[in-house]
């Protein structure tokens, strides 16, 4: 293998791909979003364009691109426009610390399915996707307008409110995986034999329930669905613009659902993956269970948006310091305890 | 099923509790079809009403009628007819209250005796250019505040005034 | 600390529609300190209109004016022109409004759930809803041929009968409608969030929703048991046997409760009154040219979102002299501003959905 392909082409291409592979996800979940929800509901959904209405994402994209931008006079130029590139920008960048599965050997070159791999990878990845929450000021106060601003505000409290508990139950796991690299943490779960979800149930759904109202998903939805009353952070904003923020939604989304399957679910582990009578299943290559993985927690956001209602802003805030906090503490120190004794 | 056209000994009752209390003020009472109707003079309006809310117990107003009587009024009659629909809950008893008052004469408002009455009363005034003294707030409901004109009366046009506002 | 308030706008325009109403909003930090709802924006005119018509030409109109339950506003002004020129409508007609009168109760609450479910977020609910309310004006259509503005009540009676094939497609409808409640029900009922948002929101008690004029579901979610069809029933309503479901603390939640209670008792009026169907006529005989008695009527009905009453006045023509609607919308809508304040402004969506307004009746 020449140096060239080994440190230019190869390198190029796997920028290629995490910036593709989210982008290509995001893709599918709009078409997943609304077939979906509009199947619980009931109703078909689009269904026009293009195979069982395979080509409407294409089409919400065209229709996106080709409309005015449009920017107040008073709003702050620079602020208005970054504040789409951040929130894009820290959901993508996260992706380079994402591992997708053990390294490939094609003849003596060893493909590593990751752009970095690093020791604390899991801090890198936490510490990125919270730098959306700027995004979301900056979008708030760039536009100048009364609601953007209260929608900003309170998705602000709602982020940093939850991140406590997220950051409490990746620490479990990170004690019992005695590592806080992401390829570590499958690969232990690939020697102790159980996917960490089953061993700690508690974190595994608090760190669900959180990472959905960090995703500003429903039922957490209260910034940008106030729209029934007073409109979220991103009400000014049209076109590409708008575009950026709600594909930088669902990208947000993919990476905290292969986060959840990567902590909790094995990552690319087919399921119980040291039995031996089982072991047919690792034919089918990790990055195939990977994603059936990451399917599934993607639909259960969509299945979780079409059934319950909204939470209410203060109700959100008791959520979680009334309960998840003080829940995630406990859990965290039982575990902690455990693998003291252990 | 019962006859709502029978006359009630109920509605007997109420009619004359209040012409007992209120001699001068009632100035005439019928029973037609099953219902009450009392005519009252303009002055004694909000007397009778607090009379009939908090010691006969009508605790209910329905609504507030308008009649612009401009065709049938002639000479010495009072341009409109309001009517004060009352309903007494429990014990069924329908009452109407008839008072007359001229374009340019305001009545006692309801208000203060009945809260329902709030919007009636803004209704009556933006229809019919009738005004009630003691209204917080008295305005237009329907028409837009610079409208000119009161569009339920029978002298405004049906089709508008060059062609609107 | 400095009382900060801030003015907010519910434009005329907004998402969660029950028509264009707007509501112009103070609010000190989330907590909503006065609410004003401006009207008008759907008036059309009708009372003025109606002078200008026959009695037989206003019945169609009043279709327009609570258009999610048109039945019901035929059915309050045909019953005051009857009741002023004195016709007697048979039985079987009776019975046979009856049962629109009940079916159209159905459609209108299952559209008034659905909607405040909606606004809350719960957003399959308003669709499980619709699909239960198609059902219903599929009948509607089959019956006369328009589902939302019926005009399916005339002066006199019923302008057509209620056939054997018909009677059987109303019994598979209503029979089906309990799944549909059903799986709405196991949506919200026992639901955390919804129960969060609902229970203890937008309260009003008893004596103050008496005094504010509240009528229908939100007054019996409240604990007053007033049900025009029980105290003065017209059209043969003491003839069945029904239950009047009655809350007691005034929250949103009951309001939405005694709706879906209702439900099922409209669902049990519509089979006695197919069960008991009489023969007879399905209409009196009403002269071509209507020309009623010089009088005045003032007569009100039980319609889905409350006590609606029309006074007409005759002056011995073929056309009405003055027809008042008295609708119960325009007076519910007065008491938004005492159950808002206190709540937080998320919750004005919530409550609003609760009352359950029209504004084609607000309006006129």
């Amino acid at each position: 293998m020449t140096p060239f392909v080994a440190d230019f082409l190869i390198p190029v291409g796997k920028i290629a791909a995490v910036i593709l592979y989210p982008m290509g996800m995001v893709v599918v979940m709009i078409w997943l979003e609304r077939r979906v929800v509009a199947l619980i509901q009931g109703r078909l959904g689009p269904n026009r364009v293009g195979f069982q209405g395979i080509l409407q994402p294409v089409a919400d994209a065209v229709k996106l691109f080709f409309k005015e931008n449009i920017m107040q006079r008073q709003a702050d130029k620079f602020l208005f426009n970054i504040s789409p590139v951040l929130v894009m920008f820290s959901s993508l960048l996260a992706f380079c610390f994402v591992p997708l599965g053990e390294p490939i050997q094609i003849g003596s070159y060893t493909l590593t399915l990751w752009i970095a791999e690093s020791p604390v990878g899991l801090l890198i990845i936490l510490g990125l996707s919270s730098i959306s929450v700027f995004g979301v000021i900056f979008g708030g106060w760039a536009s100048n307008s009364k609601y953007p601003l209260m929608g900003a505000l309170r998705s602000v409290i709602q982020v940093l409110s939850y991140e406590i508990p997220v950051g409490l139950t990746v620490l479990t796991v990170a004690f019992i995986a005695r590592s806080m690299d992401l390829v570590e943490i499958v690969r232990r779960q690939e020697s102790s034999g159980v996917w960490y979800g089953f061993l700690m149930p508690v974190s595994f759904v608090v760190f669900w329930i959180s990472a959905v109202a960090e995703t500003n998903r429903a039922p957490f939805d209260l910034p940008e669905a106030e729209s029934e009353l007073v409109a979220g952070y991103h009400t000014e904003y049209s076109g590409m613009k708008f575009a950026y923020f709600y594909m930088a939604e669902y990208a947000h989304m993919v990476l905290v659902s292969s986060l959840v399957v990567i902590l909790f679910f094995g990552g690319w582990l087919p399921p119980f993956p040291s039995v031996k009578a089982l072991s047919f299943l690792h034919a089918v290559p990790g990055f195939v269970w990977y994603l059936i993985k990451i399917m599934f927690f993607l639909y259960l956001y969509v299945w979780i948006r079409a059934t319950f209602p909204r939470y209410r802003f203060d109700l959100l805030i008791r959520l979680v310091w009334k309960w998840l906090i003080p829940l995630s503490l406990v859990n965290f120190l039982a575990i902690a305890l455990v693998r003291y004794l252990l | 099923m019962p006859d709502t056209t029978a006359d009630r000994p109920e509605l007997r009752q109420a009619a004359d509790s209040l012409a007992g209390r209120f001699p001068e003020a009632v100035l005439s009472s019928s029973v037609e079809k099953g219902e009450l109707a009392v005519r009252l003079r303009k002055e004694d309006l909000a007397a009778v009403l607090s009379f009939l809310k908090d010691e006969r117990g009508f605790n209910v107003l329905d609504d507030i009628i308008v009649l612009d009587n401009i065709r049938s009024s002639g000479d010495g009659g009072k341009r409109f007819t309001v009517l004060y629909q009352l309903y007494q809950f429990p014990g069924f008893v329908r009452l109407r209250l008839a008072v007359d008052v001229g374009e340019n004469e305001a009545l006692d408002s309801a208000v203060p005796v009945y809260r329902s009455a709030d919007w009636a009363e803004r209704e009556a005034f933006d229809m019919f250019g009738v005004r009630f003294e003691g209204h917080p707030g008295l305005r237009r409901i329907y028409m837009p505040d610079e409208f000119e004109g009161h569009p339920l009366r029978k002298d405004f046009p049906l089709g508008g005034r060059d062609g609107g506002a | 600390m400095a009382l900060k308030e801030i003015d907010l706008n519910m434009g005329p325009q907004h998402p969660s529609t029950h028509g264009v109403l707007r509501l112009k909003l103070a609010v000190d930090n989330e907590v909503v300190l006065r609410v004003v709802p401006v009207i008008g924006y759907l008036h059309r005119g009708m009372e003025k209109l109606w002078e200008s018509l026959t009695y037989v030409q206003v019945v169609p109109l009043t279709d327009r004016l609570d258009y999610l339950a048109a039945l019901s506003n035929n059915l309050g002004y045909v019953l005051a022109v009857e009741k002023l020129a004195g016709i007697e409508v048979p039985r079987r007609a009776r019975y046979i409004r009856v049962v629109l009168a009940e079916l159209q109760r159905l459609a209108s609450h299952l559209a008034a759930v659905g909607f405040m479910a909606n606004d809350i977020g719960a957003m399959s609910v308003l669709l499980y809803g619709f699909e239960a309310r198609e059902d219903v004006l599929d009948i509607f259509e089959e019956y006369c041929g328009a589902r939302l503005t019926v005009h399916g009540i005339r002066i006199g009676g019923v302008p057509h009968d209620l056939d054997g094939a018909l009677v059987a497609r109303i019994r598979t409808v209503i029979d089906g409608i309990p799944k549909h409640l059903a799986d709405i029900r196991t949506l919200l009922d026992e639901n955390r969030i919804w129960k969060g948002r609902t229970v203890g929101v937008g309260v009003i008690g008893a004596g103050d929703a008496v005094d504010y004029g509240l009528t229908g579901p939100s007054l019996r979610a409240s604990g007053v048991p007033w049900d025009i069809r029980k105290d003065i029933p017209y059209s043969s309503y003491d003839e069945f046997d029904f239950d009047v479901p009655l809350r007691t603390n005034g929250d949103v939640y009951d309001r939405y409760f005694v709706r879906v209670e209702e439900m099922y008792q409209s669902i049990r009026i519509v089979r006695q009154a197919l069960d008991g169907l009489p023969a007879g006529e399905i209409s009196a005989r009403v002269p071509r040219v209507l020309k009623v008695p010089p009088g005045e009527v003032f007569h009100t009905i039980e319609a889905p979102k409350g006590v609606l009453g029309f006074y007409v006045k005759s002056d011995g023509t073929d056309k009405p002299e003055r027809v008042k609607m008295k609708s119960p919308s325009f007076i519910n809508l007065q008491s938004l501003e005492h159950m808002c304040k206190g709540n937080l402004f998320s919750d004005v969506v919530g409550i609003l959905g609760s009352l359950d307004i029209v504004l084609g009746e607000i309006d006129k």
